[in-house]
């Protein structure tokens, strides 16, 4: 299939950016999104035109590195599907695609569609974390957990941390993100002596970061390629109150 | 005349593992091994390469006992090193489903399904610490899957007749390293580890003969600095992507440990590679890389051929029972589908050269779940696999509910590394090895759930107890960025960007890549001959020549530029794919991962020479290497013809 995308270029963090229109012609509509941009860019490279660049790393929908906007959707259309993982089958021949980068106050662009993400990391160092130092642990059997427990965890836990909840808000805020790991940690007996502090910090770095506050809106859980339920963020809203009472 | 591949120094020994009972060899290192008092580490900096599973534990560990740590990744975050992308599950000893397992039985299988290539005194330590991982996990919070009555499931994983594989649906490489990600956050919280996100190491710098530091290039600016410390800890995973089509995540790559090896550090074994049975097939020239579905699916799938080739064209559905061949439940009946991945692998590759594979090209096979489904109904399926169906069918659009799974074998794993001795020091004192990017563990072929348990062992448990015995001798001389050695390996790193970026010439570095990945595939993949792997040496050096003189680099060095990135990346894995097949060449036997077409058994099986090649292959740089062997006793576990059937 023949198609056209508009893609974001700015040269740096300094550069005003603009969409610039390519065409990519003959793509296989097995081909991953990812794979569409490669071919532009070997054809960009032997142009002697700049290559876009765009975050991407294990293309299997777990690493969480990569994510564009594409026609104005994190991730694109598919539901549940990092940009990876979704495959020009869903397009149509001559279709025109919006590309940008993540837009939001505290992931600045660092080139093309690359933006720097490190304000995530900052509110897991806060406390996204049970403190076990190596060594310490009792034996695994020691503590039986739920498995209704265990199981919502994991379905928490299961975010790869991509930025698209902060990309799809209007306010660009991280809750969905914030809350998700909350919730992993707290819904465990070994999350509980640090459960307070935890939540208090974490919205405190959140805050810090630059994120946008939540209202509610729900884009992020929308565009979540991993499912992470709106629901979570009332849960911590739950945690944050009565660690507000408790502390 | 041409000259000879290689030549043969002087054998090597592993000098730092205890001799005695093996039982109690790790506890006897650890209390022979020197302390370091907690006011000195203090003053003790170790850099740590690397942020999955083995570097992310190792620098979390380092950092709690105290050390000042600097971790290094080329991602944006430590949290995305592909560790994560690891699905099956983890092995440990708990022995908690009371089937007859025990830390002797872990060893066992693990050191006969390396085909009796792997160190005794290794593998008896992994398992042994294999039960400590999982309580510290479960400490962490990673939420493995449990049973309705609250306690830890297991399942059974690829080679082995117990049931000891400990797991988070098919996620459980996320759970384990977001629990080391997070302990490591912790301690940049702490300020005890300095993390630099988006940078590359260049270079090893070795100072009097020790590894004292780093050159890194900052991926978003491109400066490059260099990083000196009292000891530096590899922890950069493997190099399946010299292939280029692996189940590596993209960026995966060979240079820190080819930078070493350079520098003086043996790389062993570098022809081991595991080729997974279980990979979605490629669908045309576009492939970027290649996925892999859990091999946890051959607990329930059935894997299958047609029986006649004029029948592979028919849909899955049209080919009546009597007409499928469910090969490895014939060949192998007392393992059947869950035989080891090398013999599920080649076994794919063999009924496919039979021109009975199925799908685009006729590269892959079935597996197929419609009897798993009758049996335990598909909600049942869904709760086991739900998230690995659902993949698959986002990549090929089919469902695999209703039409069975192609699947093809693919590059996954690689054994060999650097090598290291018990204490995972490598041959250049002060640098470290852990994880993927040493060669320790797996032999000639790893069993499946055993990569993360050596990660985590390695970075965990074993490096955290045995660095203290290098370390105490330290903190050792300041070195001062003037120094001759700093100096000369960032010049080093310079020039090798500059000439890069000089080329300009005609054709990308993916054409260069996917060319290096074809010739491997073909002549160093799942079947190696003497002649094809002497006409691969041609190739690859032919190749190697004209990508310096070809290769064309946009952009600048001053910039984010990740073609540049790419082209130092294929760069080395050109030298290193040499080396492969040398190594590939030289071991004129069959073992696990290495199958030599010329050793075989009359039915078709790997046949190991244990009389000449039961040694660990270390290779020494230089123009033509060197081959140093360590050989390999075994004094518990006779080696014997792995059969599976």
């Amino acid at each position: 299939m023949d198609i056209q995308v508009r893609v974001w270029r700015q040269s740096g963090p300094s550069d005003k950016g603009r969409m610039v229109t390519y065409d990519v012609k003959d793509i296989s509509p097995d081909a991953s999104f990812l794979e569409m941009l490669d071919v532009l860019n070997e054809k960009l490279i032997l142009d002697g035109d700049d290559p876009v660049a765009f975050d991407h790393d294990c293309r299997e929908g777990i690493c969480g590195m990569c994510g564009m906007m594409i026609n104005g959707v994190a991730h694109g259309p598919e539901r549940a599907t990092t940009t990876c993982q979704l495959h020009m089958r869903h397009f149509k021949d001559g279709d025109v695609i919006d590309v940008e980068p993540w837009r939001a106050a505290a992931f600045p662009v660092i080139k093309d569609l690359v933006v720097n993400r490190g304000a995530f990391d900052r509110i897991i160092q806060a406390g996204g974390y049970i403190t076990a130092p190596t060594g310490t642990a009792p034996d695994a059997h020691a503590t039986p957990v739920p498995k209704p427990d265990a199981d919502a965890a994991f379905e928490a836990a299961t975010c790869i941390g991509c930025g698209a909840c902060v990309a799809a808000c209007p306010n660009g805020s991280s809750m969905l993100f914030t809350a998700a790991k909350v919730a992993h940690l707290g819904l465990l007996p070994q999350g509980q002596p640090e459960r307070d502090t935890r939540v208090i910090d974490m919205l405190e770095a959140q805050d810090e970061a630059g994120f946008g506050g939540c209202t509610n809106m729900g884009e992020c859980t929308t565009v979540c390629p991993k499912g992470i339920p709106l629901t979570l963020i009332g849960r911590l809203n739950n945690d944050y109150r009565k660690a507000l009472r408790n502390t | 005349m041409t000259a000879p591949f290689w030549t043969e120094g002087d054998p090597i020994a592993d000098r730092a593992a205890p001799d005695g009972p093996i039982e109690t060899r790790w506890e006897r290192r650890k209390f022979a091994a020197k302390l370091v008092n907690p006011a000195n580490r203090r003053k003790l900096t170790v850099i740590v390469i690397g942020t999955g599973l083995a570097g992310g534990s190792a620098a979390a560990t380092l950092a709690e006992a105290g050390y000042r740590v600097r971790s290094y990744c080329y991602q944006d975050s430590p949290r995305r090193a592909h560790s994560i992308a690891a699905q099956g599950g983890i092995n440990a000893a708990k022995n908690y489903r009371n089937d007859g397992d025990s830390i002797y039985r872990l060893f066992y299988d693990t050191v006969k399904g390396g085909d009796f290539r792997a160190r005794e005194s290794n593998v008896y330590r992994l398992a042994q610490v294999s039960v400590n991982i999982i309580d510290q996990c479960v400490a962490q919070g990673v939420p493995f899957a449990r049973e309705y009555g609250g306690l830890l499931d297991n399942r059974s994983f690829g080679g082995t007749q117990v049931s000891r594989t400990f797991y988070a649906r098919g996620q459980t490489g996320q759970q384990l390293l977001l629990g080391a990600y997070q302990a490591m956050e912790r301690q940049i919280g702490l300020g005890n580890i300095e993390m630099f996100a988006r940078h590359e190491m260049l270079e090893l710098i070795v100072v009097d003969g020790r590894a004292r530091g780093v050159v890194v290039r900052d991926l978003v600016t491109g400066e490059v600095s260099t990083d000196v410390a009292d000891a530096v800890v590899l922890a950069s995973g493997g190099y399946g992507n010299v292939f280029f089509l692996s189940t590596n995540a993209k960026g995966c790559n060979v240079t820190a440990t080819w930078r070493a090896h350079r520098k003086g550090a043996l790389f062993a074994n570098p022809c081991y590679t595991q080729i997974h049975p279980t990979c979605i097939p490629e669908s045309g020239t576009h492939q970027s890389k290649l996925t892999l579905m859990s091999e946890s699916l051959r607990n329930d799938g059935r894997v299958w051929v047609p029986r006649r080739a004029e029948d592979c064209g028919k849909p899955a559905a049209d080919i009546p029972e009597e007409d499928r061949d469910y090969y490895l439940e014939r060949i192998y009946p007392s393992f059947g589908n869950l035989v080891p991945r090398d013999i599920a692998s080649r076994a794919a590759k063999n009924v496919c050269d039979e021109g009975r594979g199925v799908g685009p090209g006729g590269l892959g096979v079935y597996l197929d779940f419609a009897d798993a489904i009758q049996r335990l109904g598909r909600k049942a399926v869904e709760a086991k696999y739900g998230n690995l169906f659902e993949m698959y069918q986002r990549i090929t659009g089919e469902d695999p509910y209703e039409v069975p799974m192609r699947i093809y074998p693919a590059v996954h794993y690689t054994m060999g590394g650097l090598w290291v001795d018990y204490d995972l020091q490598s041959t250049i004192p002060g640098l470290f090895v852990v994880g993927e990017a040493n060669f320790s563990d797996h032999g000639a072929n790893r069993l499946g759930a055993s990569a993360l348990m050596q990660g985590l062992a390695d970075g965990y448990f074993v490096l955290p107890n045995t660095i203290n015995h290098y370390l105490a001798a330290g903190p050792f001389d300041a070195v001062s960025p003037e120094d001759p050695a700093v100096v000369e390996a960032r010049a080093q790193v310079e020039d090798r960007l500059a000439r890069l970026l000089a080329v300009d010439g005609d054709r990308t570095v993916d054409s260069f890549h996917r060319e290096l990945g074809h010739i491997m595939w073909e002549y160093c993949g799942m079947e190696r001959t003497d002649e094809g792997l002497t006409k691969a040496i041609g190739l690859i050096r032919g190749l190697r020549d004209d990508f310096w003189t070809r290769v064309k680099v946009p952009g600048t060095g001053e910039q984010l530029n990740q073609n540049l990135e790419k082209a130092g990346r294929v760069a080395d894995f050109f030298e290193l794919a040499e080396l492969m097949c040398i190594d590939a060449l030289h071991r004129a036997e069959s073992a696990g991962g290495h199958f030599r077409a010329e050793s075989q058994t009359p039915d078709g099986e790997a046949l190991r020479h244990d009389d000449e090649f039961s040694y660990v292959a270390a290779w020494e740089y230089g123009e033509v290497p060197t081959l140093h062997k360590e050989d390999l006793t075994f004094e518990y576990v006779h080696p014997s013809t792995r059969s599976y059937k």
